[in-house]
């Protein structure tokens, strides 16, 4: 038994995909097949951010932890045309990850392509890769696969028009391609293989990032899940999967196995239970969960931005990693026995819902809604979801919080709003789907605990099972972070030291020689 | 109720409202005939 496993460190991570979403987003290529003139096809264009503006965007530097959540609070939507008081020194690096521009991402992309499907034109590809290469967690060698690339332009249009490849563009101008893995195979086509490849690559990236900020030996993980959204497999076992190892191999995880955990947006949290559970059996000592980004839901809710004259501000593909290791005695620890679980018969209300996940695992454990200092449900940006009607994601969350707090009697009614700011926050995270699920504030509970600013913190998932078609369910669990009291089963172990317990017993029985030699 | 009597339904629920299955009891309660009913996430 080694105690709680520990959270011992994040990395969140963005890359700029404006290309993307003209190309790759659900929204747009729904409406390229059913109405291709359309008005807000020609005005999206004009609408996309620039590199800069992506980087400066509030909601991002917090994403990548240049700037605390409470920079969102009582700043007043919009945001995306607001900027931090200290912008100009804020660049694309932040203590918890960092954001890549659109191109490098491509690179990214051939680099984490095995099956050689990626095409790049061959001037763009020796610009990308002498970024990489200049790029600390990339380098030379990293980089070096990218040079294979030496495809003249010719051959990737005719690779798109003619073989079912889909296009890969950067500022508007075609630049590459990925092929179609299988010629009937629509599980190996070449949509979902850039989809893939897109997740994979974001994965990798954040993977990378977070061996930076962890310091972590790369050998020393024994264990990757992934929690992403995507399927990997063919015709014969579509989502067979393995993305968590696929992404290992390129991040230079040697040691490491690992497996998928799929859940839609619930599915970090899930893995981060089966990690820390993992952990604290004592089956592994280091296991990474790590999720890439989504091509499909940048610019979802595009239609509605463009109606309203704002830019696109779905237009990142994001990643995060987290190393959840054995209990060091420092480190905040997982509470993965006050977890919260939507059951089969839980019911799908919101009230039931919140329910089956904060106050039934509180109470199981004689905890009140209030001893929970921070709560992090769903996370995602108002400035995104607001404006196309879908409300304030987390501070619906955070209000059905408060409306049981009240049941329960532990605030008064008047205090909902109180309550909403003390144990909320503002929502920072893109809209994909999974990334904004209870994981985005990991990394600043971390560092809360550390600080000795809050104890307790909540992490909330949450899934839309339904959309999959299988069930009408939806679902959700939940864990609790802690501050570490610093006393690990380790410890309490180790004072039982039978070495020194042997050392006294054979003392003893040379006395008792001595004193029977004696006689 | 008679807003919805004898009347042909197609429901979308919201992930973060009301499910479209709940929309769905209660127009069935007041007459309606459910075509198709889904819940679905912008989110």
């Amino acid at each position: 038994m080694s105690g709680y496993a520990v959270l011992k460190g994040t990395a969140y991570t963005l890359a700029a995909a404006q290309d993307m979403v003209l190309y790759n987003g659900t929204t747009q290529t729904t409406e390229r097949i059913v109405n291709p003139g359309s008005e807000y096809l020609t005005a999206l264009p004009k609408h996309l951010r620039s590199f800069e503006e992506i980087v400066s965007y509030i909601p991002n530097q917090v994403y990548i932890g240049n700037a605390s959540p409470d920079v969102l609070e009582g700043l007043a939507l919009p945001w995306h045309d607001k900027r931090l008081p200290n912008s100009d020194e804020l660049g694309t690096k932040g203590k918890f990850g960092e954001i890549i521009s659109q191109d490098m991402f491509i690179g990214l992309m051939a680099i984490s392509d095995a099956f050689d499907l990626v095409k790049l034109e061959r001037s763009f590809a020796e610009q990308v890769r002498e970024k990489l290469a200049k790029h600390e967690l990339i380098g030379e060698e990293k980089s070096a696969p990218i040079a294979k690339n030496q495809e003249s332009i010719e051959i990737i249009t005719e690779l798109v028009e003619k073989e079912h490849a889909e296009a890969i563009y950067f500022n508007g101008a075609l630049v590459g391609a990925v092929k179609r893995a299988h010629d009937v195979d629509i599980n190996l086509s070449a949509h979902v293989m850039l989809e893939n490849l897109a997740t994979k690559a974001s994965s990798v990236f954040s993977l990378l990032c977070l061996l930076r900020s962890t310091g972590i030996d790369p050998g020393d993980v024994d264990y990757v899940i992934d929690c992403c959204e995507e399927a990997c497999g063919d015709m014969n076992q579509r989502g067979g999967g393995n993305f968590a190892k696929a992404a290992a191999e390129i991040a230079g995880l040697h040691n490491a196995t690992g497996s998928d955990v799929r859940g839609f947006c619930a599915a970090p949290a899930h893995a981060i239970l089966s990690a820390a559970s993992l952990v604290k059996a004592g089956t592994f000592k280091n296991v990474v969960v790590t999720a890439g980004g989504c091509t499909a839901k940048l610019g979802m809710n595009g239609r509605d931005h463009v109606k309203k004259g704002l830019p696109i501000l779905e237009d990142v593909i994001s990643g995060f990693s987290v190393l959840i290791s054995e209990n060091d005695g420092v480190s905040p620890v997982i509470r993965n026995d006050i977890t919260g679980r939507h059951t089969v018969g839980t019911g799908s209300s919101p009230q039931a819902v919140i329910s089956s996940l904060v106050t039934n695992a509180l109470e199981s454990k004689g905890l009140k809604i209030t001893d929970i200092d921070k709560y992090s449900p769903e996370m995602q940006n108002p400035d995104i979801t607001k404006p196309a009607g879908a409300g304030d994601v987390p501070e619906s969350n955070y209000k059905m919080i408060a409306a049981l707090a009240v049941k329960k009697g532990e605030i008064e009614r008047t205090e909902i709003a109180d309550f909403v700011k003390k144990h909320g926050m503002q929502g920072w995270a893109p809209t994909q789907g999974h990334i904004p699920s209870g994981v985005p504030y990991l990394g600043f509970a971390k560092d809360d605990i550390m600080a000795g600013k809050i104890n307790k913190a909540m992490i909330i998932g949450k899934g839309s099972l339904f959309l999959g078609r299988m069930t009408n369910l939806f679902d959700g669990v939940s864990f609790v972070l802690e501050a570490n009291s610093g006393e690990t089963e380790g410890a309490k172990a180790s004072d039982f030291d039978e070495k020194k317990v042997k050392g006294l017993i054979a003392n003893a029985m040379k006395q008792l020689a001595d004193s029977i030699m004696k006689e | 109720m008679a807003l919805l009597k004898g009347k042909k339904a197609i429901i979308i629920g919201d992930r973060d409202g009301i499910p479209g299955q709940a929309i769905q009891e209660c127009a069935e309660s007041a007459g309606a005939q459910v075509i198709y009913a889904s819940t679905e996430c912008f989110v």
